[in-house]
């Protein structure tokens, strides 16, 4: 079997989470976290670095990490800005909150500034639905959007 | 007697600015030399309050501010809120606070009142008396009292608790495992979020309870990405509650062993349908399993599970404490007990509302909601997440209960309600659950992910009036081929939303071309 060398820094940073997790049952997500905490996404030579260790093959891990909407496959922008598109926000008018932020950062969904400054994601729902529209700025949590606060975040996230 | 303030470190709260008050407040007292005790508790829901600041006083037990701004706190401290003083943010005693005085609080008593990592304050409240009880009790005798409460599970399927510990009481293996479901994905809710931030050890106690009764000795707590601060709450609660001997090899000094870990999602919808979740934590893709098997007999890494929902494990020790008797008091009907209604969106008093089954819609949606916060007439509610269906007000006097909500087409769920204003187009709702179906989609089964796609495309042309009467037909058609093809609720239920918007609010989906000429 010929596998792409991964790059051994990845591979040793990589070997040294899974080492930590290994003996944890189902340990796949959870390393998968610890990867992405290190690196910021799952990089591409992290991935036959884990199959050798849990004794899977290689495609099965990627069938993992594509499955689930929080892995990156690249890494993000410098804040990671999570707007949420539920109901209950949309009720508060969420669809013009993400049409201004849009704007306002010059990026859709899912695309980082080019800067680098910023990436924008939408999440369905962050159980803020009693402070709607809600979003999260690297894990803070922002609720009853408005004009002034989204020039707050658009401020913080190029300062 | 140092004085002790309350500010809660609930993400709600927090998303409302509880920690700038909290500096601000800190920032106050040491300039003015006070020394106070600042305790972080969990928010008691009432989310139009928060932040909600609580004085605990000597003479006037805990008095109320909210909603507080950082601005506010320089006038609180010259008014002496300190000692309960008036100020234009004063609430007065928490309790008689008309949102939660009118509540029966039974799973949610502790919350935002507590230190939520405090076991002599959980204690103190009446906590971990499920726990002894039930170690004293045989694990039939367990179970038996959670059947007889009438305890259904509170994750959505309404399943009585009871006969799914039962199941797993009677498999035989080397090992069984408790799971609770925390991946909370439905929009509208939070109890879930809110009882882990506020009161963890109910939880904890709750699961230890259930593998007592089952003979599980191992835990987990699948808790979804978007809390992290529920994720850290939990992590450093299981770890007090391993300290102070309520996990490990001897529960509470018993010969039971029990432990539990704290497992976090990657941000999968799907993931909170149970076999999926149990093959989420297995570390596989999170797809959905064909059942039987059911979980009860071969569930986590193939052995007997119990999976429940949060507040169906956090209302067991209530019920173990006071007896099912009492908890069966409440509700009506095949709904037994109480219920945390999240009334949420577009609504003047946002929060949690622990009650009785048993109340209309209306009664939750214009009586204690208030009706909306923009001060528009109330359009649609939909309640029970994005696979529940829209109430117009014509059904309003429908009663909160699994039974009566299935009668009307509709679905209880997580027991979340977003209320919509007249501005709120129907066709875009219904566009929407078609759209969420197919970004979360599994994948396995066609209806599901295909479905979901056609649907979005069918809207979208009826959303452009063209052919209008052949695309509601189409979207009917592809509603019952979803709801009658699909393995799991994702696919079944997305036609709930799609169908009860375009037969409640069939005007919505005829739209005038006249839009266009007006351009
Ligand atoms: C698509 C989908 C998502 C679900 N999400 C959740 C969830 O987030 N939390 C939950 O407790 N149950 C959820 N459920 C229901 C679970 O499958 C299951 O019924 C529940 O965990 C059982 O626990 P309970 O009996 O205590 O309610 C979901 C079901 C489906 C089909
Ligand atoms: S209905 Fe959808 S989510 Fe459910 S099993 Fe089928 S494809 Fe998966
Ligand atoms: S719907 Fe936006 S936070 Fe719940
Ligand atoms: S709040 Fe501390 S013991 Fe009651």
């Amino acid at each position: 079997m010929t596998m792409q060398p991964a790059s051994t820094e990845i591979a040793s940073r990589t070997a040294a989470i899974i080492q930590e997790l290994k003996g944890l049952e189902g340990p796949l997500l959870p390393i998968l976290h610890g990867i992405q905490e290190e690196f910021g996404h799952v990089p591409q030579d992290a991935l036959p670095v884990i199959a050798e260790a849990l004794n899977i093959s290689r495609a099965e891990v990627h069938g993992v990490v594509t499955f689930y909407h929080d892995y990156r496959s690249h890494p993000a922008g410098r804040h990671v800005l999570k707007l949420c598109q539920a109901e209950a926000c949309q009720s508060m008018g969420s669809d013009a909150i993400a049409a201004k932020l849009k704007q306002l950062l010059g990026i859709g969904f899912h695309e980082t500034a080019r800067d680098g400054s910023v990436t924008l994601e939408p999440v369905y729902c962050l159980g803020l639905c009693a402070c709607a529209p809600s979003a999260m700025l690297d894990g803070e949590v922002i609720g009853r959007l408005n004009d002034e606060k989204l020039d707050e975040i658009v401020a913080e996230v190029r300062s | 007697m140092i004085p002790r303030i309350y500010i809660p470190g609930d993400s709600g709260a927090l998303a409302l600015g509880a920690e700038k008050v909290a500096k601000a407040i800190e920032k106050e007292l040491a300039d003015r030399g006070i020394e106070a005790k600042i305790v972080r508790n969990g928010s008691r829901g009432a989310y139009f309050l928060e932040p909600m600041v609580e004085v605990a006083t000597a003479d006037k037990g805990r008095v109320a501010y909210g909603p507080v701004k950082p601005s506010d706190v320089k006038s609180l401290f010259d008014c002496g809120f300190l000692t309960g003083g008036y100020h234009k943010r004063w609430l007065g005693a928490p309790d008689k606070i008309p949102f939660l005085a009118k509540q029966t609080r039974l799973t949610f008593a502790r919350c935002g009142v507590i230190n939520p990592l405090s076991l002599d304050h959980y204690k103190a409240h009446g906590g971990l008396k499920g726990l002894q009880n039930a170690v004293a009790m045989a694990p039939a005798d367990i179970v038996k009292q959670v059947t007889e409460s009438g305890l259904r599970g509170r994750g959505g399927a309404g399943f009585p608790t009871g006969i799914k510990w039962k199941t797993v009481l009677e498999t035989t293996a080397d090992r069984k495992y408790i799971v609770c479901n925390a991946d909370e994905g439905d929009s509208g809710t939070f109890a879930d979020r809110m009882i882990m931030e506020g009161d963890p050890f109910v939880l904890i106690e709750g699961m230890a309870i259930a593998g007592i009764a089952t003979g599980a000795t191992k835990g987990f707590i699948y808790i979804r990405s978007e809390y992290p601060h529920a994720v850290a709450v939990m992590r450093k609660a299981v770890e007090i509650a391993r300290g102070a001997g309520l996990l490990g090899l001897n529960v509470l000094g018993s010969p039971n062993a029990f432990d539990m870990e704290v497992r976090v999602g990657a941000g999968a919808y799907v993931c909170g349908e149970e076999t999926s979740l149990l093959d989420s934590l297995e570390g596989k893709r999170g797809q959905v399993r064909a059942k039987p098997p059911l979980p009860a007999h071969k569930g986590l890494f193939g052995k007997p599970t119990v999976i429940n929902n949060v507040i169906s494990l956090a209302s067991v020790p209530i019920i173990m404490d006071k007896g099912a008797a009492f908890y069966k008091d409440f509700g009506m009907g095949r709904s037994r007990g109480t219920i945390p209604i999240q009334i949420a969106g577009n609504v003047k008093y946002p929060g949690l509302y622990e009650a009785a089954f048993g109340m209309t819609l209306g009664e939750i949606v214009d009586d204690i909601g208030g009706g909306t916060a923009t001060g528009r007439p109330v359009k649609a509610v939909q309640v029970g997440g994005p696979l529940g269906a829209y109430f117009p007000r014509a059904l309003f006097d429908t009663p909160f209960d699994y039974e009566a909500f299935a009668a009307k087409d509709g679905l209880i769920g997580h027991a979340g309600i977003v209320v919509f204003d007249d501005t709120a187009d129907m066709l875009k709702q219904a566009r929407f659950a078609m759209e969420f179906c197919s970004i979360e989609s599994c994948g396995k089964c066609t209806p599901c992910r295909i479905g979901s796609t056609r649907g979005v495309e069918v809207l979208d042309r009826l959303a452009q009036s063209i052919e209008p009467e052949k695309q509601i037909a189409l979207v009917t058609d592809l509603c019952n081929t979803m709801k009658f093809g699909s393995l799991c609720a994702l696919g079944g239920f997305t036609p709930y939303p799609v169908m009860s918007a375009l037969n409640h609010f069939p005007e919505d989906f005829r739209p005038t071309p006249v839009a266009e000429a007006a351009e």
